[in-house]
């Protein structure tokens, strides 16, 4: 449904500023979210003054540094450090990246760090992603085929393996789905971006026995229709991929079979 | 800890306006203009068949500056629906939806917005002589 205010346990207030260490002279102010579940309190935005001049260059760096050398209660999701793992997908400057791979040279100003929007909160920079993972389940992500397995590999031609190419290097940080009006309004119903794009990477396997019954799943006003090509997807992905493209071919498909 | 009453992170509050969700917005914007747009020509038309009186009254209403200014966005609005409506249905047959050509189609469709407006302005006024 669309609520364009926040409801009132989400209003973010003012938070703490946390000073730079004397000395410092290059110095980049990180505006950040905060949420603690232990306290009855209203989300609030910190202040941490930076010292860049003993910072790495990404915001995943700053974010680290922050944690270890001004405020260890800080919260985030990361693993990889290279945009391979999709662990550290959260609002920087205004748009839905990874942490990791946003260069810190590209923000001019104030830094300004949330969670992924529309997202319930569990902690600081943690979304509650149970939503869009249930949604993956349900897509029934894996080959499923009625042919007897072959004593081998299930063998694709390199056309058909091509195919995938823009789809399977999704790595499910949902950068994409929290960047979409849509599923911020219908996120209970529609699909959002990431998993339609998932559903087309199956849809358009060759080795799939089961695109009708794929298709049959996501004829429905909500799960695929939702989408409205807005395009803030294939904007915001931090991967280079299409989610909007994937999502017009999965309609052309609807209309082909009929 | 609490689980069941967990703050929603903000999204319109936060998230940077771009020329993709702008355009779709206006896009919804001008489409719900256009229906309260098809009232008014409804209330001209009957206006018109009501009697000369009708008619000068909804004529003097459209004449006065604020008349002119709701038919001036009706005007743009038509023809922003039409292109953008043009550009979505290049993307239903799956074209045009790489990054850059969204881009480009996007400036191109606001551009030719207020130039088709511009244009048909001038052409009303050119035939009416100014005397409207």
């Amino acid at each position: 449904m669309v609520e364009f205010n926040l409801p009132k346990n989400s209003r973010v207030v003012k938070g703490q500023t946390h000073k730079a260490p004397d000395g410092a002279t290059n110095i980049k102010k990180f505006k950040v979210y905060r949420y603690d579940p232990d306290q009855d309190k209203n989300p609030q935005l910190d202040t941490y003054e930076v010292d860049m001049d003993s910072c790495g260059p990404m915001v995943l760096d700053a974010l680290i540094k922050i944690k270890n050398e001004m405020d260890p209660t800080l919260t985030f999701r990361r693993s990889c450090r290279e945009g391979v793992c999709g662990s550290c997908a959260m609002n920087v400057d205004g748009t839905n990246t990874l942490a990791c791979t946003k260069d810190l040279a590209e923000i001019k100003g104030d830094a300004a760090i949330y969670p992924l929007p529309h997202m319930p909160v569990i902690k600081d920079l943690v979304p509650d992603l149970s939503t869009p993972y249930a949604q993956y389940t349900s897509i029934q992500p894996w080959v499923k085929a009625d042919t007897p397995a072959p004593g081998t590999e299930r063998l694709q031609s390199p056309e058909d393996r091509e195919k995938l190419d823009g789809l399977w290097e999704c790595v499910l940080c949902f950068c994409c789905s929290t960047s979409c009006p849509s599923y911020w309004w219908n996120g209970d119903r529609y699909l959002g971006p990431a998993i339609l794009l998932q559903a087309y990477r199956w849809i358009v396997d060759s080795r799939d026995e089961r695109t009708g019954e794929r298709l049959d799943d996501l004829e429905d006003p909500f799960k695929l229709y939702r989408c409205h090509t807005i395009m803030n997807c294939t904007n915001t992905c931090p991967k280079s991929l299409n989610p909007g493209l994937a999502i017009a071919e999965t309609k052309k498909l609807m209309v082909e079979r009929m | 800890m609490s689980t069941g009453n967990r703050p929603l992170s903000p999204h319109l509050q936060v998230y940077k306006p771009q020329l993709t969700s702008v355009l779709s917005i206006l896009h919804r914007m001008t489409g719900v203009g256009l229906a309260v747009g098809a009232l008014m020509l409804v209330y001209w038309l009957n206006a018109a068949a009501y009697g000369p009186e009708a008619f000068e009254r909804t004529q003097a209403f459209l004449a006065h500056w604020f008349g002119k200014l709701l038919l001036f966005g009706w005007t743009w609005a038509l023809f922003y629906h039409l292109c953008n409506g043009i550009r979505h249905m290049f993307w239903d047959a799956g074209k045009g939806l790489e990054l850059p050509q969204v881009y480009l189609t996007g400036w191109l469709v606001y551009i030719a917005s207020v130039v088709l407006t511009l244009l048909a302005w001038t052409a009303g006024y050119g035939m009416l002589g100014g005397s409207y």
